[in-house]
Parts: structure tokens; C-alpha cells; sequence
């Protein structure tokens, strides 16, 4: 610890003090802390795509339906990806990274705390920036603009039967925005600027954690914890964050390109003035197909967390699954071209991207492989987030094979397009991800509050949501290999398609009626679920060595890590033939770690809260409101005013320091745990 | 369970620094991973569209003054020259050198952009291509642009630093770290500036 000679300085703000209440959240550098906000973030975000979902779903349930004007129904089927992949799935993963990242390693926080609470805002105010285009944006649609708008323009627009067209206001362009649709001759609104930047906004938030968790990983482990014998879930994170780090720059630049285009005139994907829409698909897949993997190896980190620990055994072939990770992400760089093989690209490059998609099943199948051993012989405890657990590799499966076949360039150009795809995607994305979601969320709920979750309707939730999930997603294979096209607002009822889409939108509503189970039963469970103690689910790793609800200094004893899985070892011994058997003294083990981590022997110090990452983040949409209406006299004061104040935010910033150095500490502050306030040494 | 630790797992810091490598020099070390890729697809642009035939008006390649670039390529070189020795002052504990050798990578940075500012104007006012004029040209403003910012934002860095520096004790322990983070960033700027003056400058031939 280096003295630092510089005085503590506030320059703009004194620091802020309070550690409950509304201040506290807007200033807390506590990865717990940002943590929860953006679970609730992103699941406000969940519930809002949902029910853009169920919109689209009542359009869809009648053949010629009347229900969603066309332009209401492409800005509804834009803002749903957009808002499940982006605004749901990235923060919710980012939510269970940062809660859980520093306690799995046996941490105290994050590498940088504040740069932490600047990512969570910037995302946080991306969020917003996005969603005001429903207020501020315009969605015209140009009329026979080069014989392409016209009629079908104006419906588009918004014209024709139906309703809700004042929705029309939102990015209409699909969430891959492919180009020159959503370019300035098509849509020259300025919904699509809302959409690119952003979307640029969201992954500068996820480029900085990316940073950050990569640096905790690194530099901030505890004693012992050798990268080998961190939890899976930490390697996810770990695997995860660099593939934010390398494909994130890339979608920038696309973005910018588009920005430009838009803006600025330039003409990258103009094809009137030579400009290459393909090159668009290229670099947006070559983001967006890493973009699965970050979408999905969180859920396969907290999948690999839960399947031991209600199997009572180490994960099968730990380092397997490890690598496996480790070799999906690599090879999810090399694959995007598969979602353009009817883009008119060489049959080599066909082949051989068709090929390398192939072997992505690879370490998919080591994985599926290690977690059905890890359950093979298993005593198995079928609690909620177990059930979870085995829906998640039960339904990505199918959605893995289904995936393979889009690798077979032939049978793919029959899919493209269809409902075949939105089948395919949702059983990885929604039947993987958001199913491993919820088994995170059932596991490690006592660790933010102490209580357990009902698991009646905890059961309740898994078997409508497993229900409603089929029901929903399985006719949609056949639905796409009947004909049925992707994004059209309407089918004729000639083509016999509408009983399956009666199914699909009843499917729907299950789902909904599962999420509508699971908020009552987290409402409640918070309030009088049942006390966890400190190892509710005779767990394996040391996050759960840290008592419940997780205190705000983590560990008051950081762990010394003396093999994978460490808490179990602590707790079990091998009887003669090998077995697992529990220690005699296994429940005083247990409640004397409790007792020491409950009771820090001397004060802890922890980073102060901050107002800084808050007003940084807050001149970042402000500026880019500015570029959008950059022609107007207040759309350039906008940048300005954006500009001075993330401006002079990071020059407060840079002069203060992360932990005042100040010399009596103050009686405890109010506290759910009641520890000590943070004391100081120099830092 | 009781296991013995240190001061330093006792405040808070359990096995600060795994790696051995400062925790923010790791994350600028991490953040420019990042950016070699941002600045790959700039010049991957730059290359698909300055080797197309067939586009309205003036190609970069046809209006590049090499001359003139070479000259403040030097300039930008050498800036990374008093970078090194900014750095090796700081490490002496000499705070005049260090405080000269800042302002000097600085005012080097600064005649860099300058050229860039005198380079643009040329273009768009006495060759009349801009942003709009085609693919080629959007791509390589965007490109140096883009480059450019970042010389920008490393000058008020290194100005930052300097001012820094000027006070009477000179720049702390935690300066001098900072100094050397601005130097990585430094030169991974210059680096990323001799890729695009060969490929993009010395490399560009105009396509038939």
C-alpha cells in the first residue's frame, strides 16, 4: 500500500456519506449494490420486452389480423430483440458478474469500484436514451423513394389497418439494423439514430466492465484461488468478458459508420453511391455471433454451479468444461458468416464457414456431456433451481441441434428467414439462457436476502414456464418449415398457417403467467421466505463461506483456497471406500465459519461512495441527444453541455481519491448486517 | 478454518495483485487490446473501399501528400521518443526532466494534429473530397479521424500530467503511474499510426 502524498480533495461535490436510502444507490460503489440495480434494471427491461412479445403474438394469432398496424409491428419486433438481447440478457448476466464475480474468487469488490458504478450507469442511461425514441423518435417511411417505398412505404409508415401505430415511433429495422434499410434512404427518420447510438451507449457500458472483471480475475483473487480452481461461473465471466472486449470495438465501428451515414452523409453502405450493404452484415455478424456467446456462457457458468451442488458431486471433468468454454468463445469469432449464406457470399467461404460452424458442437457436446455425468449416479436433490438447471440442458440441446443444421449451407437457405430461425434462437436464447437465469436467480437469492424462495411456486413457475416455453417456441419449427417468413405482420388464411399460431400465442401467455408466479414469489419470499443460514443448499464454493444476506465488506475473513471446490472439503471427508461422507462436526464447521465471518476482528476499509461515475455518465446521452438534432442550435448546446458535464465530472474524478484517508472513522453507519464502519489506513 | 493472513488480506485486499502487474496498468493494458481491434476495422474498412474502382470523384490515394505525412509521421515518432524519456526522468526521480519531456511529447503531439488540421483542409478545400465525395473518402476521414481523437485525447493527458508535474512536489508515487499509463496509451497511438501511414498511405494505389 503506497502512501499518497496528495490531500484529499473535493472539488465539486464533499463526499457523500449516506449508506441507506436513495443517495446511497446513485453514489454506491458496492458491486452488491450495482449488482441489484441492474438485475432489476434489466428485468424491468424483461417485462417491457415481454410485452412487446405479447403484442406481436395477438397480431399473429389470427390470419389477417387487424390488431397492429404494420409499422407498429415492425417497430414492436425491432424493440423486442433489441430490448431482450441488449437491455435483458447483457445486464442481467452483468448483474450476476458483478454480485457474484468477487465473492466466487473470495474478493471484497471489483478491481475498480467506481469504474464498476460508471459502467452500470452509462448502461443505465443507455437504456433510457433507447426507449425515449417511443417519445422523441420519428419513423417516416419515404414514398417511392427509388421505387422502393410506395405502397408497401406506406404501410410501413404506419398507414393501413390497425392499431397502436403510435408505436411506429420506435427502430424499425430488425436488431441487426441491416443496411441500407435501416440506412438515411430508407429510413429517414430519426428512430434508427435513437437505435445506433444507443446501442453505442450500451457497449461502452459493457466494454468497461469487460475491463474491469478481466482486471478483478486477474489481480484480485484470494490466497490460494489459482485460476484452476475458481468456480466455473468465474471462468464464464472471465470468457465472457473477453469476448466483449474483442468483438464490442468492432460493433462500434459499425455504428459509427452508420452514424455517419446517417448524419454526416457519408456513404459506407449507400448503394446509390457505391457504398457496400454486405460489408454491414459482415462486421454486425462478426459482433453478433460472439454477441450468442456472451448471451449464453453466463447461463452455462451458473448452470455448472447448480448441477453439482444438487447432485452432491464435483462437476464432471471440471477443466473440460473450462476449456470448452474457453474454445466456444474462440471459435464463435470465426463462424459469423453463417448467418449470411444466402447473401450471395463464394461457395468457398460458404463451405468452409459451414465447416468451422460445425465445430462449434464440439465443445457445445463436452459440455452437455460433463454436466449429464456430473448428474449420472448423482444423488439428486430435484430443488427449483436444479429443475432449472436440467430445463436449461435439456432445451438448449434441441435448440443446439437445430443449430447444426443451419451449418448445412443447402438446408439453411431453405431456413433463412423463416420461423424455422426464431424457433432455433429462442430454444438457445430463452431455453438456455433465460432458463440458467433462473436457476441463478432460485440459487443464489438468499445470498441477497438471507431467505430462501417458495419452492411450491417455484415449481409452479418451472413447469408453466417449461410448458409455456414449448408450447410457444416447438410450432414455430414447423411453422418455419411450412413457409411461414420472419417480420411479416400478417399471413393469409389460405396458407393454413394459423392453428399452430393459435398454439404459439397460448404458449405465450403461459410464459407470461410463469414470470407473473415468479414476481409474486420473489415479492413474498423476500419479505417471509424462509432463513437460509449461511449454507441453505450444502453448497461447494466459497461464496456461500460469506454469511447471508452477503454483508457489505464480503468476507470478514477472506478465504485461503486450498482446492477446487474449497467450502465442500471443508464440510466432507472420503470414507474408506472413496465416498463423500459428511465430517462428524460438519454443522459446528459450518456455524464457526458463520460466527468468524459475521465478526471482523479489526475494521474493514472500503472504497467511499462516489458521485462522480453517476455525473459522468450522465453527460454521455446528453451528448449523443446532441448528434442526433446536431443541425439544430440546441442540439449542438446538447453536445456542449453533455461534453462539460462527463467533462468536469472525470476531472473530480481524477482528484479523488478511492478511499479517503481520513483520520477517526465515524460510528457504525446504519447497516443490514450491522458491521463496523469502514476504517482507514493510508491507502 | 482459521488460517493465517496478513496485513494485507486483513485490510481488504486479499492477494492484491495476482499477476504482480498494478491493477490499472493491467486495465489500460486490456482496454488497448480492445482498441487494436477498433482501429483493424477502421483500416479493414479503409482497404475494402480504397481498392474498388468505379467511384465518383477524387480516391485518398490520388490526393496523398507523402512528403508532408512522412514529416509529421517523424514528428509523431519522436514524440514517442520524449515519451520514453518523460518515463526514465520519472524513474530517476528527476522531476524537471520529467516535466520538460511531458511538455515536449505534448507540444510534438499537438504539431502532429496540426498537420492533421493543415492535411483535411487541403483535401476538402483544394481537392474537394470530403466525407460525402465516396466510400473511399468517407473511409479514410472516418478512419484518421478516429486516430486523431485519440492524439487529442492523449495530449490532454499529457497536459493534464504536466500540469500535474509543475506543482512545487512534483508528480507522487500514483503519478508516476499514471504517467506511465498515459505512455502506453502514447504509444500504442504512434504504433497504430505507422500501420496506417504504411498501409494505408505508403500502400494505397489508386484502383483501375
Amino acid at each position: 500500500m503506497t502512501a499518497t502524498a496528495e490531500r484529499p480533495q473535493t472539488t465539486i461535490f464533499t463526499r457523500p456519506k449516506s449508506t441507506t436510502g436513495f443517495w446511497s444507490w446513485i453514489t454506491t460503489v458496492d458491486h452488491k449494490k450495482i449488482g441489484i440495480m441492474y438485475g432489476y434494471a434489466a428485468f424491468l427491461f424483461f417485462v417491457l420486452g415481454g410485452v412487446e412479445a405479447l403484442l406481436l403474438r395477438i397480431q399473429l394469432s389470427q390470419a389477417n389480423a387487424e390488431f397492429l398496424t404494420a409499422g407498429a409491428y415492425n417497430a414492436l419486433f425491432t424493440m423486442h430483440g433489441t430490448t431482450m438481447i441488449f437491455l435483458f440478457v447483457m445486464p442481467v448476466g452483468a448483474a450476476f458478474i458483478n454480485y457474484l464475480l468477487p465473492l466466487l474468487i473470495g474478493a471484497r469488490d471489483v478491481a475498480f469500484p467506481r469504474l464498476n458504478a460508471l459502467s452500470w450507469w452509462i448502461f443505465f442511461f443507455g437504456g433510457i436514451f433507447l426507449y425515449s425514441t417511443f417519445i422523441f423518435g420519428t419513423s417516416v417511411a419515404p414514398i417511392g423513394a427509388d421505387g422502393f417505398g410506395g405502397v408497401d412505404g406506406n404501410l410501413a409508415a404506419g398507414g393501413g389497418p390497425g392499431s397502436f401505430n403510435f408505436l411506429a415511433t420506435s427502430p424499425d429495422g430488425g436488431w441487426f439494423g441491416y443496411q441500407p434499410n435501416a440506412g438515411p434512404l430508407y429510413s429517414p427518420g430519426t428512430a434508427l439514430d435513437f437505435w445506433a447510438l444507443g446501442l453505442q451507449i450500451l457497449g461502452l457500458a459493457s466494454l468497461i466492465s469487460a475491463i474491469n472483471f478481466i482486471v478483478t480475475v486477474f489481480n484480485m483473487r484470494a490466497k490460494g484461488m489459482r485460476l484452476l480452481r475458481m468456480p466455473v461461473f468465474a471462468w464464464m465471466s472471465t470468457v465472457v468478458a473477453f469476448l466483449l472486449l474483442f468483438s464490442l470495438p468492432i460493433i462500434a465501428i459499425a455504428l459509427f459508420m452508420v452514424t455517419a451515414d446517417r448524419q454526416f452523409g457519408a456513404l459506407f453502405f449507400a448503394p446509390t453511391g457505391g457504398g457496400d450493404p454486405i460489408l454491414w452484415q459482415h462486421l454486425f455478424w462478426l459482433f453478433g455471433h460472439p454477441e450468442v456467446y456472451i448471451l449464453v456462457l453466463p447461463a452455462m457458468g451458473i448452470v455448472s454451479e447448480v448441477l453439482p451442488v444438487f447432485s452432491r458431486k464435483p462437476l464432471f471433468g471440471y477443466s473440460a468444461v473450462v476449456f470448452a468454454g474457453a474454445a466456444i468463445a474462440f471459435l464463435g469469432f470465426g463462424v459469423w458468416a453463417h448467418h449470411m449464406f444466402a447473401s450471395g457470399i463464394t461457395p468457398v467461404a460458404q463451405a468452409a464457414f459451414g465447416l468451422a460452424t460445425m465445430t462449434i458442437a464440439i465443445p457445445t457436446g463436452i459440455k452437455i456431456f460433463n454436466w449429464l455425468g456430473t448428474m449420472w449416479m448423482g444423488r439428486i436433490r430435484l430443488t427449483t433451481p436444479m429443475l432449472f438447471a436440467i430445463g436449461f440442458v435439456a432445451m438448449f440441446t434441441i435448440g443446439g441441434l437445430s443449430g447444426v443444421t443451419h451449418s448445412i449451407v443447402p438446408s439453411d437457405w431453405q431456413q433463412t428467414d423463416t420461423y424455422y430461425i426464431v424457433a432455433h434462437f429462442h430454444y438457445v436464447l430463452f431455453g438456455g439462457a433465460v432458463f440458467g437465469i433462473f436457476a441463478g436467480l432460485y440459487y443464489w437469492f438468499p445470498k441477497l436476502t438471507g431467505r430462501v424462495m417458495s419452492e411450491k411456486l417455484g415449481k409452479t413457475q418451472f413447469w408453466l414456464m417449461l410448458i409455456g416455453f414449448n408450447l410457444t417456441f416447438a410450432p414455430m419449427h414447423w411453422l418455419g418449415l411450412q413457409g411461414m417468413v420472419r417480420r411479416t405482420w400478417k399471413y393469409a388464411p389460405e396458407t393454413g398457417l394459423e392453428p399452430w399460431n393459435v398454439a404459439v400465442t397460448i404458449g405465450a401467455f403461459i410464459i407470461a403467467l410463469a414470470i407473473a408466479v415468479f414476481m409474486f414469489n420473489w415479492y413474498t419470499s423476500k419479505r417471509r421466505g424462509r432463513l437460509s443460514g449461511l449454507d441453505p443448499w450444502d453448497a461447494r464454493t466459497v461464496e456461500w463461506m460469506s454469511p447471508n444476506p452477503t454483508p457489505e465488506y464480503n468476507f470478514a475473513v477472506p478465504p485461503v483456497v486450498e482446492r477446487l471446490d474449497h467450502f465442500w472439503h471443508l464440510k466432507y471427508d472420503e470414507d474408506e471406500e472413496g465416498r463423500a461422507a459428511p465430517k462428524p462436526d460438519m454443522d459446528q464447521i459450518v456455524a464457526g465459519i458463520e460466527e468468524e465471518q459475521l465478526n471482523p476482528k479489526t475494521p474493514i476499509h472500503l472504497p467511499n461512495p462516489s458521485y462522480f461515475p453517476f455525473f459522468v455518465a450522465l453527460g454521455i446521452p446528453l451528448m449523443f441527444y446532441g448528434i442526433i438534432y446536431h443541425t439544430t442550435t440546441w442540439g449542438k448546446a446538447m453536445i456542449f453541455i453533455g461534453g462539460l458535464i462527463t467533462l468536469s465530472s472525470l476531472i473530480g474524478w481524477s482528484t479523488e481519491p478511492l478511499e479517503e484517508p481520513h483520520i477517526e472513522h465515524p460510528e457504525p453507519d446504519e447497516d443490514e448486517s450491522g458491521e463496523p464502519a469502514e476504517e482507514v489506513s493510508a491507502s | 478454518m482459521t488460517v493465517a493472513h496478513d496485513e494485507a488480506v486483513e485490510h481488504g485486499h486479499p492477494e492484491h495483485e495476482s499477476t504482480g502487474v498494478e491493477s490499472r496498468k493491467l486495465g489500460m493494458w486490456v482496454f488497448l487490446s480492445s482498441e487494436f481491434l477498433f482501429f483493424g476495422a477502421l483500416i479493414s474498412n479503409y482497404l475494402i473501399y480504397s481498392n474498388r474502382g468505379g467511384f465518383e470523384g477524387v480516391y485518398p490515394a490520388q490526393i496523398y501528400d507523402i512528403p508532408f505525412t512522412s514529416v509529421s509521421s517523424f514528428v509523431l515518432l519522436m514524440s514517442s521518443l520524449t515519451m520514453v524519456l518523460a518515463h526514465n526522468a520519472m524513474s530517476r526521480g528527476d522531476q524537471n526532466g520529467t516535466k520538460t519531456w511531458l511538455f515536449a511529447t505534448a507540444a510534438l503531439g499537438s504539431v502532429f494534429l496540426g498537420g492533421q488540421v493543415f492535411e483535411f483542409t487541403e483535401f476538402i478545400v483544394e481537392f474537394d473530397m470530403t466525407l460525402t465525395t465516396n466510400p473511399a473518402a468517407s473511409a479514410f476521414f472516418v478512419l484518421t479521424g478516429f486516430h486523431g481523437i485519440h492524439v487529442a485525447i492523449g495530449v490532454i493527458m499529457l497536459l493534464s500530467l504536466w500540469g500535474l508535474s509543475r506543482r512545487r512536489q512534483g508528480l507522487s508515487n500514483k503519478g508516476g503511474l499514471n504517467l506511465e499509463m498515459v505512455g502506453l496509451y502514447w504509444h500504442f497511438v504512434d504504433i497504430i499510426w505507422i500501420v496506417i501511414f504504411t498501409v494505408v498511405y505508403l500502400l494505397s494505389t489508386v484502383p483501375t
